[in-house]
């Protein structure tokens, strides 16, 4: 027979064996982000300047810049927010606050689960038949913004629900309680209570796309643009104009990856310093939603 | 098959099913049923799902009175309860049977084309556990208000009024955009019933509101409702005898989804007329 000591001894050293396996695995993933940071820094940190961010693309290195890729990044982006958002959220208050349990929405919530894993090209696919094709949306910012925001929708869908389970249902209660009707309590009470958990989710889900490049190559966006898309405002009436969303585009991860497949060494350093921009804009995005989540979670504890 | 049914009409013992409307209740000074009827619980069944709790419950709620809920746990208390705010249409498969006539109007609340809503702005509720909005104190007691249009300056003025009925406001007064959940939970209590408060119920349900509290405020409570009965009908679920002995004119005795007897607290307690009530009050189960 062990004594109780030996087998307590036993117990601590696979303990100890697990926090190193632990420590080591926390420290492979930080290091290999280190280590990309580090090289895309040493190659791209030098090409980093004013003029890099307001110069077209052009065929001599050193004067290349990123400005329609950003540009066309942002467009994408706000048609991909300002489409994905509404919708996601909507769909997810409907499945958690109104939708009955049945088959129908045992499928519906399946489906969701299984979309978020569809491989991001297979978007790019459909996309290209349905929204250039079928709707005839041209390899334009709002196929690119819309493909974009189908991509992400279950993302914001599941983080909607998450955000609104979180809620006691005793806040439910004492809501209908006081004669609150089912929009009454969603308005006034659980949308904003689930704020953080909804905007945390959804930029994730924008930093996500911010980096998706199979899709919109496959709906055929442009790897070399030497122009802007139409100001969305006019000095003279009407004042503003939607032209924008039809113009071509090109995005950041479309830019790097152009430089990338030149023969020219210069190029490549190019596309390194697209990348730094890129990575700096992603990790900025996350450190906002950490921020966010930590802020929400002390003011509201359940 | 109501014989179980005692009503507080002591006068005709013979007629176990007579409406306990009258005032031909025994004591001599001002009986507690002189008052007239609020609501009136007629052959009342409520199944969730296939699974009957409630069974043929009869019995009258009067005006301005605090009517207790007694019985061991699970006899159906909280689910009697929400039955009078139609709480359980929240959730799918519950069914409801007979009738809450709910007066001056009689209208019956738990009828299908009666709307919950309606009946939720009359009857208020202050549940288990404290569970305040987690917003600030004023925009927790405003919230029913704003639902029914009380805007500005009267906004300002019921809040304040609500609060210092729930004997909160010399707490709160300079505190009102903290949040909730910076009172205590007694206060939170407090605060809770001050929602309930704020917009004149004409009813007010309690679901054992003293449990997750300690016996100083639990007092504070006790003293609220003997307060709130000369403005509004209180029914108050507890698990506590000597809570129910304190604070109500009636009780009501259940066991098993039955109301086993309904009477004045006093004669209940001293004199009860069901031997499993008996056995209840003097501890002998549940
Ligand atoms: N949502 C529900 N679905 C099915 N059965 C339920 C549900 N809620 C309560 N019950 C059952 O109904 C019966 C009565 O429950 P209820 O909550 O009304 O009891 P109670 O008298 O309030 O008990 P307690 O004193 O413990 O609060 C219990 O047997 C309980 O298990
Ligand atoms: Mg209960």
């Amino acid at each position: 027979m062990t004594s109780l000591t030996t087998i307590i001894r036993r117990s601590r050293l696979r303990d100890q064996m697990f926090i190193i396996v632990g420590v080591l695995a926390t420290l492979l993933g930080m290091i290999t982000l280190l280590a990309l940071l580090l090289d895309l820094s040493r190659d791209g940190f030098g090409r980093l300047h004013w003029g890099f961010l307001t110069s077209f693309p052009s065929r001599h290195p050193e004067k290349a810049g990123i400005l329609s890729a950003w540009v066309g990044t942002l467009c994408v982006m706000v048609v991909t927010a300002s489409t994905a958002v509404p919708l996601g959220v909507a769909a997810g208050i409907y499945l958690e606050e109104y939708a009955r349990r049945s088959w129908f929405t045992e499928i519906i919530e399946i489906n969701i689960a299984n979309l978020a894993g569809v491989p991001s090209i297979i978007y790019g696919l459909m996309a290209l038949g349905l929204f250039v094709y079928q709707f005839n949306l041209g390899h334009s910012i709002q196929t690119a913004g819309l493909t974009l925001a189908i991509l992400i929708l279950p993302i914001i869908i599941v983080a909607t629900r998450e955000a609104l389970r979180a809620i006691p249902q005793e806040i439910r209660e004492a809501a209908y309680a006081q004669g609150a009707t089912r929009w009454q309590t969603v308005w006034f009470h659980l949308l904003p209570y689930s704020m953080g958990g909804i905007a945390t989710g959804v930029i994730i889900a924008l930093s996500r796309a911010i980096g998706e490049t199979a899709p919109l190559i496959t709906i055929g966006a442009l790897t070399y643009i030497a122009f802007l898309p139409p100001s969305p405002v006019h000095p003279e009436s009407p004042y503003n104009s939607m032209s924008w969303l039809r113009s071509e585009f090109t995005v950041l991860p479309i830019q790097m990856f152009n430089w990338v497949s030149r023969p020219q060494k210069e190029f490549h350093l190019n596309a390194a310093a697209t990348g730094l921009v890129l990575l700096v804009v992603t990790l900025s995005l996350n450190a906002v939603a950490i921020v966010l989540r930590y802020r929400i979670r002390r003011r509201i504890k359940w | 098959m109501n014989s179980h049914l005692n009503q507080p009409n002591a006068l005709s013992p013979v007629e176990p099913l007579t409406l306990p409307r009258v005032s031909s209740t025994v004591s001599a000074e001002a009986p507690p049923s002189a008052n007239p009827p609020k609501a009136e619980v007629r052959a009342l069944n409520f199944f969730y799902g296939p699974k009957q709790v409630l069974k043929n419950i009869n019995v009258t709620f009067f005006q301005h009175r605090v009517t207790a809920l007694i019985g061991p746990s699970g006899c159906g208390k909280t689910t009697l309860l929400r039955c009078f705010n139609r709480m359980h249409d929240l959730y799918p498969g519950n069914r409801y049977e007979g009738q809450i006539m709910l007066h001056p109007d009689g209208v019956n609340i738990i009828h299908p084309q009666t709307d919950p809503v309606e009946m939720r702005m009359r009857i208020g509720m202050v549940f288990q556990k404290p569970n305040p909005y987690p917003k600030s104190i004023f925009e927790n007691v405003a919230f029913g208000l704003r639902l029914r249009g009380v805007r500005g300056s009267e906004l300002q003025g019921r809040v304040e009024q609500a609060l210092r009925n729930a004997a909160l406001w010399d707490e709160t007064a300079d505190r009102q955009r903290d949040l909730a959940f910076s009172l205590s939970g007694g206060q939170q209590q407090r605060l809770c019933i001050a929602r309930a408060l704020a917009t004149d119920p004409e009813m007010i349900l309690f679901d054992e509101p003293t449990s997750a509290l300690d016996p100083v405020a639990t007092a504070k409570i006790e003293d609220l409702i003997a307060e709130l009965k000369h403005r509004v009908t209180i029914l108050i679920v507890t698990h506590n005898m000597q809570q129910a002995a304190r604070v109500s004119d009636f009780t009501g005795f259940m066991f098993l989804g039955d109301l086993v007897e309904f009477d004045q607290t006093q004669r209940l307690f001293t004199n009860p007329s069901q031997k499993l009530t008996n056995d209840y009050i003097t501890g002998r189960f549940g």
